[in-house]
């Protein structure tokens, strides 16, 4: 048994109701989040992210597989019985308590003597720096602070899990980058393993350890950010992260032939036949000078640093490059360019 | 006299067409709801007449007679029990009733609350239902029902659960099937209004943070849901308080409620001061319960 794991889902599916009218919300998902980890499920909308997440909390049991939490089944356990909180996305404070009986709610329902309640309380409203409005009611704060109420209130009793489902989605931008460092603050000082929900692409590049890319109530691919925007492995994965090109070809002599005849010199990993290649928008540069293949500009899209040129390619496919605005050379729609792929940067899909 | 500011009079012309505004609806507090209630206190402290009625004598007579008696022969004062008693049981059975219609209210409510929102509307007009029927022909239909030869007496022997009919006619019990059937609704309604209102992903919220379903109950859902369990129970308790048809009919002439008593100071009893000084002590009654009440259920929202 690896210690250093903190969730263990095996093969979990989810199907509500039944018959004609059943919902398969997860398929077949296995995944392994460690210790201390800030672990990110990126997804569409409908996808299972706040399905999954719910059978880690207990509020919904899975129709198949189990869930284990440093090493113990939980799988059927209830929601009080797991060390575990949530933050909703609807936060969920109680209109009826004060923020400091909020913060305190867990511990006191766990039977922590009054003392400890009030240290514990003090001590995470500090963390969240809500000292000051510990005698307010929740209605009395701005949706900022109620964010962290709500934080507070799943921190206090130092669960091993903190899962949080999208957070930061009813936050205005503003609001919605500080409370971004906040969490990861947050996450760095007390050691907890976050397991953070968003379909916000951005987000989870910047916040996570890791991240669990799902579509259509299943896992797709699961590495460091990193991993996931230079290496996708799906076309999903990389259509879904950041803005890709796909160009179909054919493995040729360790290159890969595209539909313009070209042959490009991407990594290859054994593959043969037909693949697809997903080239970033920042791996393509334009020339007025001859290059490796030439095309012509069909729309040009100003964005402050960048420009987004579509290029329509010799066989017809269009290409979009994201060029730096302030680069010397700039360009108009019907200009014939040179275009050049930084082939070592490709990532080839298996198409 | 000169003109002023415009912005100055502006405000008073309109508290003035204020009041205008508000006349009728005084009038009809005076007149329809203060009068009466004058005139009952005024009759409280005259004397008795010879057969029913007043005279225009002040006496402290009726409001002696509530809680003392004279003894015919020699005079002596002595505590009217059986008054007393009647006050007692009147409350203690008000209060069983406001307990009851929540302990089957709260359930029924939270029930249609969490129907699908098309099919509330069904249900909450079966609730309603009974109060299209007037109150005598249901408290008759109740009696049908637990009479020594009646449904449930009935039902009960032929399947030998019984020997003998069980006595409930005529009893406190039948008094309290009769209110708690009569005020269900009163406490279903309200208490349905504040469940409605709930945001049910606080009891998830709750579970989360390690309530059990009782602590959550007691911790969550109870405390939001106050005003209605405020709301119910004084509109169960207080026409309890003064039920009359209900205790005449099911509980025989022994087993008396406030109202029932109040009724025969002014028929049989020919005793229309007391019957006043009743009816005052009632509303008084009444009143600093409400106030005890709210008082109370106000203050422990604090100590969550
Ligand atoms: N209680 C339910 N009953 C039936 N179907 C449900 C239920 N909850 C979710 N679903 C369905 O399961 C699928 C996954 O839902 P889920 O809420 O997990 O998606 P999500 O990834 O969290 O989406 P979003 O980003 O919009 O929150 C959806 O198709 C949804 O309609
Ligand atoms: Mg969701």
């Amino acid at each position: 048994m690896n210690t250093d794991i903190a969730i263990d889902a095996r093969n979990v599916g989810k199907i509500y109701g039944s018959g004609a009218g059943a919902v398969t919300a997860l398929g077949d998902v296995s995944i392994s989040i460690k210790k201390g980890e800030f672990f990110t499920l990126l997804g569409p909308s409908g996808c299972g992210k706040t399905t999954l997440l719910r059978c880690i909390a207990g509020f919904e049991t899975p129709t198949k597989g189990s869930i284990h939490l440093s090493g113990t089944d939980i799988t059927y356990d209830p929601p009080y019985q797991r060390p575990v909180n949530t933050v909703f996305q609807s936060y969920a404070l109680f209109p009826h308590l004060t923020v400091a009986q909020n913060v305190g709610f867990g511990l006191k329902m766990r039977g922590a003597a009054a003392a400890d309640v009030a240290q514990a309380v003090d001590r995470v409203l500090a963390l969240v720096k809500l000292e000051d409005f510990a005698n307010r009611l929740p209605q009395q704060l701005s949706g900022g602070q109620q964010q962290r109420v709500a934080l507070a209130r799943a921190l206090a009793p130092e669960p091993q899990v903190l899962l949080l489902d999208e957070p930061l989605s009813a936050l205005d931008l503003k609001l919605r980058k500080e409370m971004q460092s906040e969490l990861k603050r947050l996450q760095a000082e007390t050691g907890i393993t976050f397991i953070f929900v968003t379909h916000d692409q951005e987000e989870a590049l910047t916040m996570s350890d890791r991240i669990g890319v799902m579509s259509a109530g299943a896992l797709l691919q699961v590495g460091t950010p990193h991993d996931i925007y230079d290496r996708p492995t799906t076309r999903f994965v990389a259509d879904f992260i950041g803005e890709t090109n796909f160009l179909e070809g054919s493995v040729e002599d360790h290159q890969v032939r595209i539909g313009t005849g070209d042959l490009l010199a991407v990594p290859l990993e054994g593959e043969t036949g037909p693949v697809t290649l997903a080239i970033r928008p920042e791996q393509v540069s334009v020339t007025s000078a001859q290059a490796d293949m030439s095309g012509k500009i069909t729309d040009a899209t100003y964005m402050g640093t960048d420009t987004h040129y579509t290029i329509e390619l010799k066989d017809g496919s269009p290409l979009v490059a994201r060029i730096q605005s302030k680069s010397t050379a700039t360009f108009d729609v019907g200009d014939t360019v040179g275009v050049a792929i930084d082939a070592r940067a490709v990532q080839v899909l298996k198409s | 006299m000169s003109r002023p500011e415009t912005g100055r009079k502006a405000p008073r012309s309109k508290g003035v067409d204020g009041w205008l505004l508000s006349a009728p609806a005084l009038i009809l507090l005076i007149v329809a709801a203060s009068g009466p209630l004058l005139i009952v206190a005024i009759y409280s402290v005259l004397e008795k007449g010879d057969y029913s009625g007043v005279r225009w004598i002040l006496s402290g007579e009726g409001w002696f007679r509530v809680l003392f008696e004279r003894d015919i022969f020699d005079q002596t004062i002595s505590l009217a029990d059986a008054n007393l008693s009647i006050f007692w049981r009147s409350i203690k059975l008000s209060i069983a009733t406001t307990i009851i219609t929540f302990g089957f209210g709260l359930p029924t409510a939270w029930f249609i609350a969490t129907r699908p929102a098309r099919s509330r509307a069904f249900w909450l007009f079966l609730i309603t239902v009974p109060f299209w029927t007037n109150l005598l022909i249901r408290t008759f239909a109740i009696m049908e029902v637990i009479r020594n030869q009646g449904i449930l007496n009935t039902f009960l022997t032929h399947f030998g659960l019984i020997s003998e009919p069980i006595q409930i006619l005529y009893t406190d019990t039948a008094v309290l099937i009769g209110m708690t059937y009569v005020y269900l609704p009163l406490m279903v309604l309200p208490l349905y209004a504040a469940i409605d209102r709930f945001d049910f992903r606080l009891i998830e919220a709750g579970y989360d943070l390690y309530a059990s379903r009782w602590q959550v109950l007691r911790g969550v859902i109870l405390p939001i849901i106050k005003p209605g369990i405020v709301a119910g129970s004084i509109l169960v308790f207080i026409p309890s308080l003064g039920a009359y048809v209900t205790p005449r009919v099911l509980g025989g002439g022994k087993n008396m409620m406030i109202g029932n008593f109040i009724e025969l100071q002014f028929g049989q009893g020919q005793n229309w001061p007391l019957g006043a000084a009743l009816s005052t002590l009632l509303l008084l009654v009444v009143l600093v319960s409400l106030i005890v009440y709210t008082r109370v259920s106000s203050k422990d929202n604090t100590n969550g």
